[in-house]
């Protein structure tokens, strides 16, 4: 059935394309969807994926960017040679395939625990804590005056949102609120510098292949603040599924991130980083119990979510080894 | 008095019964699925078994801690209220202590696997 619309689509814009085939609903909730198929090409089939919310889902959730921004950020970024898939089409309303846009598809693994365990990635893992640190670095680089429209946010606005998510939760935990202490006594304060943050630039949200990076993905929370915020994100013990003494995705260390990210032209603030790096651990913590409340309230009442509001735990035993570690 | 056999009991039965029956039938998104569904029942299954004696040693830390009596969600609400306050912090006397203890015994219900809680229980629990 949407085959046909994007049969429709591919044929105004994409010169020579006749139809497309094999179109298959990869993931999303119900707001948002992703969708991969082939343009059928005299040339050979082009390898696409379609990002969108279909009709009657236009609003995006606040802190999203929304889809056109994602579609112009993901394009500057291919432009500035940031490993990120080409735009190829943003969506008209004549379509009739909601709001969104049509990328190149890149091939390569997203799952974060292949990337880390199987054979095929065991060249690349060495070199990609550095790889990303150069990825970053080229991310927020990004000039302000072409990005679109973003959210603005402080560590101290970050702080009082997440706050008021967590109080909204009425889930009196002491590990929660000694951290948002702890955030409040540490707060670095304004950025000297407020550049592009991709905001879940994380392992899981990367196409990675045998030599390393190819695709940065997943860019619905971009927004301007503090550069340092992604350096910590992406450290962040969640994300590293398992391997948790290399803190960069599971893949290497901080040092060598913060040596790909100089040599790359730009200045690393360590103590900015492991307060973004706590701030984030909190983060998903809080998202966790918001799955629960989903879970309990909302029309999402899947196992899945579920047993997700059980791993709030996991970012409470995290938060103390950063805040409160125990001699070794 | 409920008859027995006890929850615990029964909810271990059913999880085998899924894990060692029902497994090897089912494939694709409806396998990962039952995988989630036998995770919560071995979730439970611990929960049910630990549950009141961690619940019994938290109440108890909690009391000195804190200097007054109350259920486990009360004292939670009030050690939370003292350490938005201020009043509370990692200076305070037995505190980490706690924390760390109440965190060690959640995880054991909830993610055992959990590499940074091998890890602590490494360190000697």
């Amino acid at each position: 059935m949407i085959e046909a619309e994007l049969s429709r689509s591919v044929q105004r814009w994409c010169p020579g394309a006749t139809g497309v085939s094999g179109a298959a609903r990869l993931s999303g909730g119900a707001s948002q969807e992703t969708w991969r198929f082939d343009i059928v090409h005299p040339g050979g089939p082009i390898g696409a994926i379609l990002r969108r919310s279909p009709k009657g889902y236009g609003a995006a959730p606040t802190r999203a960017a929304g889809l056109t921004a994602e579609a112009q950020l993901m394009q500057l970024a291919f432009e500035a040679g940031v490993p990120s898939p080409r735009v190829m089409h943003v969506l008209t309303p004549d379509e009739e395939l909601g709001t969104g846009f049509i990328m190149q598809r890149v091939e390569g693994e997203t799952i974060a625990r292949k990337i880390l365990r199987d054979d095929e990635f065991a060249a690349a893992r060495p070199l990609l804590a550095r790889q990303i640190g150069g990825v970053l670095a080229g991310l927020h680089r990004l000039p302000l005056d072409q990005l679109p429209e973003l959210r603005s946010r402080s560590a101290t606005q970050e702080i009082d949102e997440f706050e008021r998510d967590y109080r909204s939760l009425n889930w009196p935990k002491p590990v929660f609120e000694l951290t948002l202490r702890w955030l409040r006594d540490h707060d670095p304060g304004p950025s000297t510098e407020t550049t592009l943050v991709h905001g879940d630039f994380r392992n899981g949200n990367l196409i990675i292949g045998a030599e390393g990076v190819r695709a940065v993905l997943d860019w619905e929370l971009a927004h301007l603040g503090d550069p340092m915020e992604d350096l910590g994100w992406v450290c962040v013990n969640s994300w590293r599924f398992g391997e948790i003494d290399k803190p960069v995705g599971g893949f290497g260390s901080r040092e060598e991130l913060f040596a790909g990210y100089e040599a790359a032209g730009r200045k690393v603030d360590p103590a900015r980083v492991k307060f973004w790096e706590v701030m984030g651990t909190l983060r998903w913590g809080i998202m966790c119990g918001g799955m629960m409340q989903r879970f309990r309230e909302g029309p999402d009442h899947s196992m899945e979510r579920a047993m997700i509001g059980r791993r709030a735990s996991e970012t409470e035993i995290d938060l103390l080894r950063l805040l409160a570690p125990r001699g070794s | 008095m409920q008859d027995e056999p006890t929850p615990i009991e029964l909810t271990k039965a059913v999880a085998d019964f899924l894990r060692n029956d029902i497994t090897p039938l089912i494939s694709g998104h409806q396998a990962f699925k039952l995988r989630v569904a036998i995770n919560i029942l071995d979730l439970v299954t611990r929960q049910l078994t630990q549950e009141e004696a961690s619940d019994a040693r938290e109440v108890e830390r909690l009391r000195a801690l804190l200097g007054m009596d109350g259920s486990v969600t009360e004292l939670n609400r009030a050690l939370a209220e003292r350490i938005a306050k201020g009043e509370v912090d990692l200076a305070t006397p037995g505190l980490a202590e706690h924390l760390w203890a109440t965190t060690m015994d959640k995880l054991a219900v909830d993610q055992p696997n959990y590499a940074s809680y091998k890890r602590e229980l490494g360190r000697g629990g």
